[in-house]
């Protein structure tokens, strides 16, 4: 029963949806108050179907509803509770479900948080999500419905996948498609915008909180994929330029483009036309990134079993939602005129140079994702494109970036005086180039000119950010008053960029001073690595909940004292398929890394693989920075305060009227 | 400056940061493209001797063999031909004789191919697509159909 309830409940968010796009779009259109005024509770109505046929899966998750096609392929009784909750998303039809319900809770979102905004534009902006959820709504209806019976019920069910019974993978697609999906208010509002033809700094206003909440989204989905990877792979690496984190990744930088395009539009009405388009291109990379996961197309060790017939669907869904937005786009860009003039030396064309950067490399990042996949469509024979490639593009693209950074927020809008600017940041210069230099000789165990960079440009970041934040105390106020009277969007930039120095730092020490071992070792033995001795004392057999493992103790030791025991596993579960679950010891400036092989003989020997890795967390740190600045950048007291004007200003008409 | 001088400016910018861009991206991809044989393709030497690329194929049942060192030696097979592999190093999980396997390396002198990296898959019911043409072939060529 309660599986044909959830159908029904996704037939009828179908229709709500429906109802949802097409009334209010023509409202708008034709200037119809009555028609405009269904599209709050429409898409309310569409996001209370979809909890519902959500709630309906969780709960035959929850009782081990076996008859259940999805259930049963996706979860057994073994299974914990914690578990069992995200299966729900584990899979291909269920995680479509979690798009759309994710999808339907944006739209619910602006329903409830736009009373600034006309009703008019809330209502297109709706009625274009609407649409997206018609899309997806069909997909999933037509291709693949998670409440589909099966004839034979099992007495059991299979097992999840392993891999993704952890609690970090547990919450890392749900974080990934809040931000995926976020990025669709962001094209709303900028489709809705061409459609009204008002495009002005309000909708700038409008769109930037949402762009922000999605985007931190989207850096703590990537950022908690990447550690997923680094603990649970026992690969000990961080990112893989696999495709489909590449296919995250990409709207990443595109969605960062945008946030800072949004600012000099909100802020100065130019470059109109282009952040537009970047908002059309983020959320449709967000759509291609569904499609490259979902359809099969990909070698990659993201791709699961797949279905083709599906892939064909996402891509006409693909062709229809990108090419009727740029049909739209080309029609309207005519018109839209950004008359703004600013100056060679302003905070405009750093914006733009940042802009034109991340887009040249969002466009390497696809170059590199797709071009295996075009060969192979063209029959020139089967490729593939190695993390040197994108290593050896990435690199040097975004080292002049970081560079700008610094420069970027001291500059002035509109113009500003480059002899003074140039002034204020030479002795920060100075100060990280020497630090930069000097940094590697003192404390590395060996000199690095990747790390002198590294060191540099998180300095340089640094400073100039603290510089910015001097620059407000001006005459008159202390400093603990600067500080009060900073906007949140202003602290939001400060640690946005310090995350950026934060992950540098990681990511430039980790690459170059990682040391990596796959060893040999007999019960005993030990293994000197990285001024570490690991010694091996051993092997034990054990049983858990749904496997049987193998678990080692390697004891670590510097100097001659004792630092941490580690115990690496090696599980077996019950389905027959093995996982390796590492031994790490976290820590601030470094981790130590054990994970196991394979046993070598009979002597109790195993291959085990041992890894010294400095800074490695301050890649998260980092992400963890700019995540937070994205929120304060958000939650900005303006987006309020217009807000309660407008309601205040409605409150008053109301009483005039009556 | 006029305005028209500054968007030039802005243009001849764009023009060289595009080519600079354009420069690295066919640089790099040189350099690291690898392309996918199956082994009756090695067989029939169309695999490049110096560069790396990716054989694929099936496991072959019973041609592993792990011994006391880190060094495993096993056979890719797509049913017709077999090619020897040697890889120093930890398996992937999911590795297992008759299961679909890729390994990037080089053909050592004495035919061995010597693999650098062996790829793993999430999941025990995935075959890469690249294999299943493989051996989509080479069963196409054994029965005569095709």
């Amino acid at each position: 029963m309660i599986p044909e309830l959830g159908h029904i409940a996704l037939i009828l968010a179908l229709c709500m949806a429906l109802v949802q796009s097409i009334i209010p779009l023509v409202g708008a259109h034709k200037g119809i108050a009555s028609w405009v005024a269904v599209a709050k509770p429409a898409a309310q109505a569409n996001l209370l179907f979809m909890v519902i046929a959500y709630g309906c899966l969780t709960y035959s998750f929850l009782v081990h509803d076996f008859s259940v096609s999805y259930v049963a392929h996706n979860s057994n009784t073994a299974l914990p509770t914690l578990y069992l909750i995200s299966g729900v998303w584990g899979a291909h039809e269920g995680s479509l479900l979690f798009w759309a319900l994710t999808l339907s809770l944006w739209t619910g979102a602006v329903t409830v948080f736009s009373r600034s905004v006309p009703d008019v534009m809330v209502a297109r902006v709706v009625g274009v999500m609407g649409l997206v959820t018609v899309g997806f709504l069909l997909f999933m209806l037509l291709t693949s419905n998670p409440f589909e019976r099966l004839i034979n019920v099992p007495a059991e069910g299979r097992e999840l996948n392993p891999l993704l019974q952890d609690p970090g993978l547990a919450i890392h697609p749900p974080m990934l498609y809040m931000g995926y999906v976020g990025f669709s208010v962001a094209f709303a509002f900028a489709i809705a915008a061409m459609l009204g033809g008002r495009l002005d700094a309000a909708w700038a206003r409008w769109s930037r909180p949402w762009t922000n909440v999605a985007w931190v989204f989207l850096t703590l989905g990537i950022a908690l994929g990447s550690w997923w990877a680094y603990y649970e792979l026992g690969w000990g690496g961080w990112w893989f330029w696999d495709p489909v984190e590449n296919a995250s990744f990409m709207p990443w930088i595109v969605g960062t483009a945008l946030m800072h395009s949004l600012a000099v539009t909100e802020k100065r009405g130019a470059f109109k036309a282009w952040t537009v388009l970047l908002a059309i291109f983020a959320f449709s990379l967000s759509l291609l990134g569904t499609f490259l996961v979902r359809s099969g197309v990909l070698t990659s060790v993201h791709a699961f079993a797949t279905d083709p017939s599906r892939g064909v669907f996402i891509l006409i869904f693909l062709g229809t939602v990108i090419g009727g937005s740029l049909l739209l786009y080309s029609w309207r860009a005519a018109q839209i005129k950004s008359t703004v003039k600013f100056d060679i030396v302003s905070r405009e064309t750093g914006l733009l140079l940042n802009n034109v950067i991340l887009v040249v490399t969002a466009c390497s990042v696809l170059l590199g994702t797709l071009y295996p996949l075009i060969l192979d469509a063209l029959g020139a024979g089967k490729i593939s494109v190695g993390p040197p490639y994108f290593n050896s593009v990435f690199v040097p693209l975004t080292v002049p970036l970081a560079f700008l950074v610094g420069i970027g927020a001291l500059m002035r809008w509109k113009q500003d005086d480059g002899q003074k600017l140039f002034k204020r940041l030479i002795p920060h210069f100075v100060i990280s180039v020497a630090l930069g230099l000097i940094a590697p000789a003192v404390f590395a165990p060996t000199y690095s000119l990747g790390a002198a960079l590294g060191v540099g440009l998180a300095t340089w970041i640094i400073l100039t950010s603290t510089q910015w934040l001097l620059d407000r105390n001006t005459a008159g106020r202390g400093l603990l008053q600067t500080i009060r009277n900073t906007p949140r969007g202003g602290w939001g930039m400060l640690f946005g960029h310090a995350g950026i120095a934060i992950f540098i730092i990681g990511v430039s020490l980790t690459s170059i001073y990682s040391v990596e071992k796959d060893v040999r070792l007999e019960p005993g033995q030990d293994y000197e690595l990285g001024g570490y001795v690991f010694h091996f004392q051993g092997v034990e057999n054990f049983r858990g909940p749904n496997y049987v493992g193998a678990k080692g103790t390697i004891n670590i030791s510097k100097d001659g004292e004792h630092v941490v025991t580690v115990s690496p596993e090696k599980r077996n579960y019950s389905t027959g398929m093995p996982m390796t679950e590492a031994g790490i010891d976290a820590g601030l400036t470094r981790d130590l890394f054990v994970a196991l092989g394979e046993p070598l003989g009979d002597d109790g020997a195993w291959a085990v693989r041992l890894y010294h890795k400095p800074f490695v967390r301050w890649i998260w740190l980092g992400c963890i920075f700019m995540s937070l600045g994205g929120l304060l950048a958000a939650s900005d007291r303006r987006y309020f305060k217009l807000a309660r004007k407008t309601r205040l200003a409605e409150n008053e008409s109301t009483v005039g009227a009556a | 400056m006029k305005a028209r001088h500054k968007r030039l400016g802005f243009v001849v910018a764009g023009l060289v940061g595009l080519g600079l861009a354009t420069w690295l991206v066919v640089n790099a991809l040189d350099n690291n493209l690898s392309y996918f044989f199956s082994p009756t393709e090695v067989k029939q030497n169309k695999a490049p001797a110096e560069h790396i690329f990716r054989l694929g194929g099936l496991v072959e049942a019973g041609s592993l063999e792990r011994g006391k060192e880190l060094t495993i030696r096993f056979n890719v097979t797509d049913n017709a031909y077999r090619i020897p592999v040697a890889y120093t190093g930890i398996l992937p999980d999911l590795f297992a004789e008759g299961q679909g396997v890729i390994a990037q390396g080089k053909m050592g002198t004495n035919g061995v191919f010597i693999a650098s990296e062996v790829l793993a898959k999430h999941d025990e019911n995935y075959m890469p697509p690249e294999v299943a043409d493989a051996l989509e072939q080479s069963h196409n060529a054994a029965t005569g159909a095709n």
